[in-house]
């Protein structure tokens, strides 16, 4: 078994906010990030498959299929957009770090195994910034 | 069923220490420790990552607030070793201060912090950006 990790970068706007709490209760607890305008970040997305080294190719994925698979589930969707307003998903989940490692866990699980045999996601990173990151491998539905 | 998500942060200090133990001779901590027990110390530019294993709550979308994690490593790691010299500090009278033990005496200072629902699941130093150690609080166990 061998895990193999391809990196994907975009650029998204967001901003935190529980519809149920009044606003003072919103910036207590989410202090700047609560900001109804938004802010933003460049992420970087890890997505770690494993799988078995194919005899004939030497490859546990086609790296290309991975990229193209990363972008049009994720990237294309992320990209350049505002996450709570234009990415389905966060319309009721807040698009926190863990909550984005979950959605796009939940993207990518079963494209992967329909479109990429051999391969099983193992592990999705992401990288608000370099010091601020959220792993998810699974395990349970949102 | 609640999902769990690592959560990861990364904390920067500087410190100055030196290798040395007293049981030993000169020569023989020269010859232990090389340039690292040079008499007068030297200072590194440290990374102290945190990964934190927990459900996310569904209210704030969170494993836990960064701003209470934050707080609590201001309180015990960083007034306590950022632009210090470790060997003065008093855990390390009769301990190396190589960056095992500093890995060590951080997770001693931080386990049992009052981290919601999250547990600190990995703690990692990296001393510079070619060496790192990582604990997670297991002694006498692979």
């Amino acid at each position: 078994m061998i895990l193999l990790t391809r990196k994907a970068e975009f650029a998204a706007a967001h901003y935190y906010w529980n519809d149920h709490w009044s606003a003072e209760e919103n910036a207590r607890v989410f202090g700047k990030c609560a900001n109804r305008n938004g802010h933003g970040h460049n992420y970087t997305l890890e997505v770690t498959v494993a799988g078995q080294v194919d005899p004939v190719t030497g490859f546990v994925v086609d790296l290309k299929k991975l990229k193209d698979l990363m972008n049009t589930e994720v990237v294309d969707v992320y990209d350049h957009r505002h996450l709570n307003h234009e990415v389905p998903e966060f319309r009721n989940r807040i698009p926190t770090t863990e909550n984005m490692a979950i959605s796009i866990w939940e993207r990518l699980h079963g494209a992967i195994l329909h479109q990429l045999p051999g391969a099983t996601l193992h592990r999705v990173r992401i990288y608000e910034n370099p010091d601020l990151f959220a792993d998810y491998y699974g395990g349970g539905p949102a | 069923m609640t999902p769990l998500v690592d959560f990861s942060r990364r904390y920067h200090f500087s410190a100055s220490h030196r290798l040395h133990v007293d049981a030993l001779t000169e020569e023989q901590n020269y010859a232990t420790f090389g340039k690292c027990n040079n008499p007068h110390g030297h200072g590194h530019n440290y990374t102290l990552e945190l990964t934190l294993r927990g459900p996310v709550d569904p209210a704030t979308g969170m494993v836990l607030n960064l701003s209470a994690l934050d707080a609590i490593v201001h309180d015990r790691i960083m007034t306590r070793f950022d632009l210090q010299n470790l060997n003065c500090d008093p855990v390390f009278e009769k301990l190396v201060s190589s960056t095992e033990n500093l890995c060590r005496t951080a997770w001693k200072l931080l386990d049992g912090s009052e981290l919601g629902t999250a547990v600190l699941q990995r703690l990692r130093i990296e001393e510079t950006s070619n060496n790192f150690f990582e604990y997670a609080g297991k002694d006498n166990e692979r």
